[in-house]
């Protein structure tokens, strides 16, 4: 489960992941940080069973958590180049056996990176 | 051994045998190629990546009153109208005037779509053409001819794409992350046409292909062409085109640009043929370049095959690093086998070259302003022959006011040279004739050479000329030291 962490001026000066995954004894990856003085935005991946407990941590320490379920999504535009396979950072596309791009959308974070790239505009998160 | 004429009537009779490229691999390895030249007729070849440098001459007929275009836009497109009252040309990647991610590739698509697009167009009004502007909506069955004429697609291989530097690059190889960060590159390598004969014996001038699912033929080598990074120029009716094999794409921060399908059937008329079709991606290389330093020739970070690049991964600095594909084996693939299908169906057939293309040839970079050479500042040369009297070369020199004198044979060929200073020294020592007196090793320079080469060798031997030759040792004419520095305002 990825989920979307938002810090204000006082939640963003302290180690909350660092605590959280103490208190629940989960492991939490951070796949994307975008930090300043006075807020944050942090992408985590969390185990699915633990989600929920990790979650209710967040909560009490004042942090602004969403979990992310838009992931990205292709219209039939895409001509099977490629060219997102190297760009994406979670490895959501590869090429399968029939040398067609396969999307992993479950691994998305969101961080929009493959839509900005995609030469035929097939990439898109769905509203 | 096989001839086109022989292939084409099992074409006829439907007993032709065709594999796409990929499958001919197999073939020549499991047979031999002994074997899978007598097997196989033709192998069907194929690429899909964006091709840049292609276009759109379109007649569009003629209004009532008639128009000669001075300026013309299609989705507000601008075309190339220096031609005839109604022709124009369209290139992929020009931008539209009012549209983001826009340009002649998506006219194009649009096209051959069926869809109309709006033209727009001013004229110069003369007397044969006295209208001065028009607006209409046209679609392909609306035009008298739209005729893709590319100068250059289909690259046999190209140089693979990284970037050292710290900042993302947007090119026209994709996104380039920092650092390292991925490998770009283009063609579709064991199966990519050229690749599968590199000597150029079947894809030559007028080699009848598949260009975007209609019948189209190779109109030359083209620009750029340098094996084995070689290049086709091509042409096909844009209304006869399938929107499956073309695709218009925009590379952000670069330009529009159109992916297009090419296809090319190889006749497999003897074992050397069959051997050229069973190359593999391994044995085809390339070199990774660093597109992090802005210059024309850009580093080389390594060598590699496409074997590697299409495994995805390859090693610079002992670093795993990622890659993408920018060619679509997918429909690289579809391409080879609605080739073979048309060939099989009896709707296609097999054309010799009229003519071959060039198999060796130097991509030469852009002349530049600030690289200036030779040629420009050379003036004529005033040449005399060794048995010219002293009395006649000083003569000579004080009228067409010279200071050096080329010697020259009958050919026109450097013999030696002689200045107003080699004359002096004549009448000291009593010679009577220029052989007497000429030095013999003379200095030279080329005229393509850089005008920084010439400068040196003036420097370096202390002269104030050089004779200019060819390779011939036929002189050209001249460069002074004067001239030079008159020329460089110094
Ligand atoms: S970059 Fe776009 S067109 Fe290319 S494979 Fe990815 S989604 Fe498809
Ligand atoms: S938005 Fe695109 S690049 Fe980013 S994680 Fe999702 S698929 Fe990968």
């Amino acid at each position: 489960m990825l989920l979307l962490l938002r810090f204000d001026s006082k939640t963003v000066r302290e180690p909350i992941i660092s605590m959280t995954s103490i208190k629940t004894g989960t492991p939490i990856n951070i796949l994307k940080a975008d930090v300043g003085a006075r807020r944050g935005e942090i992408i985590v991946e969390v185990p699915e069973e633990r989600a929920k407990e990790v979650e209710k941590i967040l909560i009490e320490m004042e942090v602004e958590v969403q979990e992310i379920t838009k992931t990205i999504a292709r219209n039939d535009n895409c001509v099977h180049c490629g060219l997102c396979i190297s760009i994406c950072p979670t490895e959501v596309f590869r090429l399968n056996g029939e040398n067609k791009v396969e999307m992993k959308t479950e691994k998305c974070i969101h961080c929009g990176a493959c839509i900005k790239v995609c030469p035929t505009m097939a990439l898109y998160f769905p509203i | 051994m096989k001839s086109i004429e022989e292939i084409n009537a099992k074409i006829r009779e439907g007993s032709v045998c065709v594999v796409t490229a990929k499958e001919m691999k197999e073939i020549v390895t499991e047979m031999g190629t002994k074997k899978a030249a007598k097997e196989v007729d033709v192998v069907t070849t194929g690429t899909f990546g964006a091709m840049c440098s292609t276009g759109v001459f379109i007649n569009f007929g003629h209004a009532d009153p008639p128009i000669k275009f001075k300026r013309v836009w299609l989705n507000d497109v601008e075309a190339y109208t220096g031609m005839a009252a109604v022709d124009i040309f369209l290139g992929a990647t020009k931008i539209s005037e009012t549209r983001e991610f826009y340009g002649g590739a998506h006219v194009i698509e649009e096209l051959v779509f069926g869809k109309e697009v709006e033209m727009r167009a001013i004229g110069f009004g003369t007397d044969c053409y006295p209208r001065k502007e028009i607006l209409t909506s046209i679609s392909l069955q609306d035009v008298n001819q739209a005729v893709m004429v590319n100068p250059r697609n289909a690259y046999q291989r190209y140089r693979a794409a990284t970037n050292s530097s710290e900042r993302i690059l947007r090119t026209y190889m994709g996104t380039l992350l920092p650092n390292y960060g991925n490998v770009t590159f283009a063609g579709t390598g064991e199966i990519s046409p050229m690749n599968n004969d590199p000597e150029f014996r079947t894809i030559g001038i007028g080699t009848r292909i598949f260009l975007c699912g209609a019948r189209g033929y190779i109109i030359g080598e083209g620009t750029q062409h340098s094996p084995p990074f070689g290049t086709l120029m091509v042409k096909g009716n844009l209304k006869e085109m399938k929107p499956d094999f073309l695709k218009a794409c925009y590379f952000p921060g670069y330009a529009p640009s159109i992916f297009l399908g090419i296809g090319i059937p190889i006749p497999v008329l003897d074992d050397e043929i069959a051997k050229a079709t069973g190359i593999k991606d391994d044995e085809i290389k390339t070199t990774i370049i660093d597109f992090g330093v802005p210059r024309r020739d850009r580093p080389t970070v390594r060598e590699v095959s496409y074997a590697e690049l299409k495994s995805g991964k390859v090693e610079i600095n002992g670093q795993d690093v990622r890659v993408s594909p920018l060619s679509s084996y997918y429909i690289a693939e579809k391409v080879m086998k609605e080739l073979k299908k048309m060939i099989e169906k009896g709707e296609f057939f097999l054309s010799m070259p009229v003519e071959r293309v060039k198999r060796n040839e130097i991509f030469k970079p852009m002349k530049q302003r600030e690289i200036r050479i030779v040629r420009e500042f050379m003036t004529k040369a005033v040449t005399i022959n060794e048995d010219l009297s002293i009395e006649d070369a000083a003569m000579l020199m004080i009228q067409k006011n010279v200071n050096h004198l080329p010697v020259v044979d009958k050919e026109k060929v450097l013999k030696g040279i002689v200045t107003s200073w080699d004359i002096a020294k004549a009448i000291t020592v009593g010679a009577r004739r220029v052989e007497e007196v000429m030095t013999r090793d003379v200095v030279t320079v080329f005229p393509d050479e850089p005008i920084a080469i010439a400068i040196s060798k003036l420097e370096k031997y202390d002269i104030s000329a050089l004779p200019v030759i060819d390779n011939k040792k036929r002189v050209l004419g001249i460069v002074t030291s004067e001239t030079i520095s008159k020329m460089l305002g110094v």
